[in-house]
């Protein structure tokens, strides 16, 4: 059995900025990832980030992602990284988590205290032929590209308007793939109004109001046929047949959270942070009183807010072994959550903040 | 819905609004190297424009996620928002260069091919139709990130239609 004084599962955004804060206030920190490099989604991102200086605001994602790492290369003697190592479950009898390297290679660790950073999964949409090869996840086609410099395809039917799918088919053409088309139901974009300003202009079709009804092809994707819905979002309207060898689905993400279920945490619904998501302090603390969560797996948003609420938990856990002086902790902390708020003052984070409301408790009752 | 909210709700300027504003007019006409035009009319957390400006013209933000407001007067065109915008909202616009027909645009290019100086390419306006050819007259990389800043001659008619180029090989 495996001790550490605080585990933190997940190696993304979150997950780095709640391992470094922690370890930079004194704690001895270990950080699983289930991936081969650290940096979650960032690695693949190519996009600049929005935010402010402090959230590196004009930086790409995997700049930020190589900027984390050399924190993290500061603190290799308090932070100990095992990538390729999935956190597999929790045993409530004794606390301990069961984490596997590779397939084979197991191992328990007991820790004192938890940062739950393991991000979200993406959703997909069911239609007819969605099985054919070239039906995939904004997520896979990302790392294709991006991680490993092979284009997913020559013509590409992007599904979802959101900022993954406005970003993504901005990254296709910057490989030189075609995006014949973006599908989006609502009757307006849900990303950031100038990630679909940039592509309209180079001649992209968003299609609001509709749906994709089928994909075409029998071996593999040729096309896909969308059509015109309504507001309560039943096909009305006609039906237009798109070529295309590649549809991508980026309609959403939702919370990874079985670990969070199987720790007991008090979990609640909240479709603005689009689904299950832990009940937390405002230090993101779960009502597991070991165990805090950031970041997606704490309610789908943006990778700069998961930084900041990776730090807020990082300073909560530091506080809770009694890591650090309270004046620096309540420093950091009130300098983050100004931030963070700052960060979703705006059109989008209006939405998060009402699902905020929703599952964020004053205090736990001790 | 009215056609411009509907093409506004796709991403499409239709006409100025909050953050998506035109310079004055007898600033812009005599202001050598040109004023920037940036069109961010949604509220979203983001300053770069703002931070990078040399001059304080991009003003300060009272909140992050306000729409930039500009100082015209003390915009000098240098177009470092132009380069660092993650958006790539933000376009200068030099209507002292050249003739009295032409214009100089400094646009953000990410895509390949790039083109070179001297290139005659099509210029395109906010839905991506070819509204004229522009001819480059330079490039460069103002922030060392990759983000290329395009100098492109451009009919002076077309200065608030065009938004982006696209190279002809």
């Amino acid at each position: 059995m495996r001790q550490t004084e605080v585990l933190v599962i997940g190696g993304g955004p979150a997950g780095l900025s709640a391992a470094l804060e922690a370890a930079s206030l004194g704690c001895d920190v270990t950080l699983v990832d289930s991936d081969l490099a650290l940096g979650g989604q960032l690695i693949k991102q190519t996009h600049k980030f929005f935010g402010s200086k402090e959230e590196r605001a004009g930086t790409r994602g995997f700049k930020i992602s190589e900027m984390l790492l050399e924190e993290l290369h500061g603190y290799k003697d308090k932070i100990k990284v095992h990538t390729n190592c999935t956190a597999t479950g929790y045993y409530k009898e004794d606390g301990v988590i069961s984490c596997v390297i590779g397939e084979e290679k197991y191992f328990r660790i007991q820790a004192k205290k938890i940062v739950m950073a393991t991000g979200a999964q993406e959703r997909l949409l069911p239609f007819p032929k969605n099985h054919l090869p070239g039906v995939y996840g904004a997520g896979a086609v990302q790392t294709l590209m991006n991680v490993y410099g092979v284009a997913p395809g020559e013509k590409v039917i992007m599904v979802g308007a959101g900022n993954i799918g406005l970003i993504v088919s901005y990254q296709l053409m910057q490989a030189g793939v075609e995006i014949a088309g973006i599908v989006e139901a609502m009757d307006k974009i849900g990303g950031y109004w100038v990630h679909a300003a940039k592509i309209r202009r180079m001649g992209v079709p968003i299609y609001l109001r509709h749906t994709i009804k089928e994909a075409i092809g029998d071996q593999i994707v040729k096309g896909a046929v969308i059509q015109e819905i309504n507001d309560k979002f039943q096909p009305t309207g006609t039906e237009i047949k798109i070529d295309a060898d590649i549809i991508c689905m980026a309609v959403g993400l939702t919370p990874t959270c079985e670990i969070l279920w199987q720790a007991g945490c008090k979990m609640i619904y909240v479709p603005q942070l689009c689904g299950h998501v832990a009940q937390r302090d405002m230090n993101m603390r779960t009502s597991h009183p070991d165990i805090w969560v950031a970041g997606d797996a704490a309610g789908i948003e943006e990778a700069s807010a998961a930084m900041v609420e990776g730090r807020i938990a990082g300073v909560g856990v530091a506080k809770s072994l009694g890591h650090g002086n309270a004046s620096e902790q309540a420093k950091r902390l009130e300098d983050y959550k100004g931030r963070i708020a700052d960060l979703r003052g705006g059109e989008v984070g209006q939405k998060i903040c009402q699902g905020l409301k929703v599952c964020t408790v004053n205090q736990w009752e001790v | 819905m009215s056609e411009n909210e509907k093409l506004f709700n796709g991403g499409v300027l239709t006409e100025a609004r909050k953050g998506a504003i035109e310079p004055p007019k007898d600033l812009w006409e005599r202001k050598k190297n040109g004023l920037v035009i940036i069109e961010c009319p949604q509220r979203i957390p983001c300053n770069p424009c703002h931070t990078s400006c040399p001059t304080g013209a991009v003003k300060a933000f009272k909140d992050i996620n306000d729409q930039p407001e500009i100082d015209y007067e003390k915009c000098t065109g240098c177009a470092r928002c132009v380069a660092i915008c993650p958006g790539l909202a933000c376009f200068v616009v030099d209507l002292t260069w050249g003739g009295n027909d032409v214009a100089l645009m400094k646009l953000p290019y990410e895509m390949l091919p790039l083109p070179e100086e001297g290139d005659t390419v099509d210029c395109l306006n906010r839905l991506g139709e070819a509204v004229a050819k522009g001819k480059i007259v330079k490039i460069a990389e103002l922030m060392n990130d990759r983000t290329k800043v395009v100098q492109v001659e451009v009919p002076r008619s077309l200065v608030m239609n065009i938004r982006t180029i696209r190279v002809v090989k």
